[in-house]
């Protein structure tokens, strides 16, 4: 059989035409927003675990380290970045808390659990594990 | 209520145009018409060289999806009069090339869902007078919501990660993949878990959210990807602290 004889399906290619995602797409919609603030959330997260490891090591080298950096801590700037951090890693959790039930399928007794009782499951452990966090340091 | 409402409609036709344009057109704004109606009236009554895809009407066979005033909708699904009094704006899906007009090229979404496999696989076929594969209403539960899938590529439209990497499997294939590995009488998972446990698979996926909240059909794309993440990593965890016979406990 010559190609003549063959259908030509693809004899004229259209000519596509491609639109270039724009580097500024994450503000055209509030979820993507959203989204972007929950990722950059990540690097306030990463400074409170850095902040902790200092404070820790400040401790364990004695009195007049554990001062100066309690100290330091006072200044106007690592306060503000600590403001900042803490309101990124509380809008973490929640943003966490709030996709957790799409990841998770528990079931009892055959039916499944509904998404907004593993939410709350999760909110409750994180009100236990901050009550008792609290107690540690002001009470304990 | 204006008994008439704009559409401006996005037109591309590759012989003359070098961009798209928007065109504008009246349509009649009827209480039980949807914008697919309106593209058949330009199409019947005014401007009969308008292209754009279309076939059941009633959210079944996926054709019709387009961007209208910048979401991803099913067109036969989304009333001229939410959007009164106009103007509507309709564009074709994002984040895929355009043919002409309204008309996307989808080749990409149909050799990615080939490549999950979204069908039962079986390790040995059973002869089919042994009969049917018997399901109960708990194991149909397992997998049902992500089997409504229809196809119409909102999720993919909506999906971020897709627009700026093509190469990204993407929702709709990866919550099919999910369907068939949920499903009781599938035996193909991981044959599946070790084409998509992948950077361009399931690890692509940075959970935006937006394919489950552009999805007609609530299959929640979103979610099944996630419960794909946690079922790779356990096969991960169980692998490296249980080398011995893993592999088959997937």
């Amino acid at each position: 059989m010559g190609d003549k004889d063959r259908p030509a399906y693809t004899e004229y290619h259209p000519r596509w035409y491609r639109k270039r995602v724009s580097t500024y797409w994450w503000l055209q919609r509030g979820t993507y927003l959203v989204f972007i603030l929950r990722e950059l959330s990540s690097v306030f997260v990463a400074w409170g675990v850095v902040y902790l490891l200092f404070l820790v090591r400040a401790i364990g080298q004695g009195e007049e380290p554990y001062k100066d950096f309690i100290g330091w801590s006072k200044h106007p700037v690592v306060m503000a970045v600590n403001l900042i951090s803490l309101f990124f890693v509380v809008f973490h959790a929640i943003t966490w808390f709030n996709l957790a039930p799409q990841a998770m399928v528990v079931r009892m007794r055959g039916t499944r659990v509904p998404g907004k009782w593993i939410a709350a499951s999760n909110y409750a452990a994180w009100a236990v594990v901050s009550a008792l966090a609290a107690w540690v340091i002001l009470g304990g | 209520m204006a008994d008439r409402i704009s559409l401006q409609v996005l037109r591309y036709r590759p012989e003359q145009d070098g961009q798209p344009t928007m065109q504008e057109y009246e349509v009649p704004c009827l209480k039980e018409w949807v914008v697919l109606d309106g593209l058949n009236y330009i199409k019947d009554q005014l401007d009969g060289t308008l292209s754009f895809r279309w076939s059941c009407r009633m959210g079944i066979c996926g054709s019709c999806g387009m961007t209208v005033n910048g979401e991803p909708k099913l067109t036969c699904a989304t009333f001229l009069t939410d959007y009164a009094p106009g103007p509507i704006r309709v564009e074709p899906l994002r984040n895929f090339p355009i043919v002409r007009d309204l008309v996307v090229e989808m080749g990409d979404f149909m050799r990615k869902l080939v490549k999950v496999k979204p069908w039962v696989v079986r390790k040995e076929e059973r002869p089919l007078s042994e009969g049917e594969f018997r399901q109960t209403p708990e194991q149909l539960d397992e997998y049902k919501q992500y089997s409504m899938c229809i196809n119409c590529m909102l999720c993919y439209s909506a999906c971020p990660v897709y627009g700026l990497d093509p190469l990204f499997v993407g929702p709709a294939a990866l919550a099919l993949a999910q369907r068939y590995n949920l499903d009781s009488r599938d035996e193909g998972s991981k044959e599946r878990m070790d084409a998509l446990s992948q950077h361009d698979g399931i690890w692509g996926c940075t959970f935006v959210g937006e394919c489950t909240r552009a999805c007609p059909k609530n299959v929640d794309p979103a979610g099944a990807i996630q419960r794909y993440k946690l079922s790779a990593s356990l096969a991960w965890l169980k692998a490296f602290f249980m080398p011995w016979g893993a592999r088959d406990g997937r």
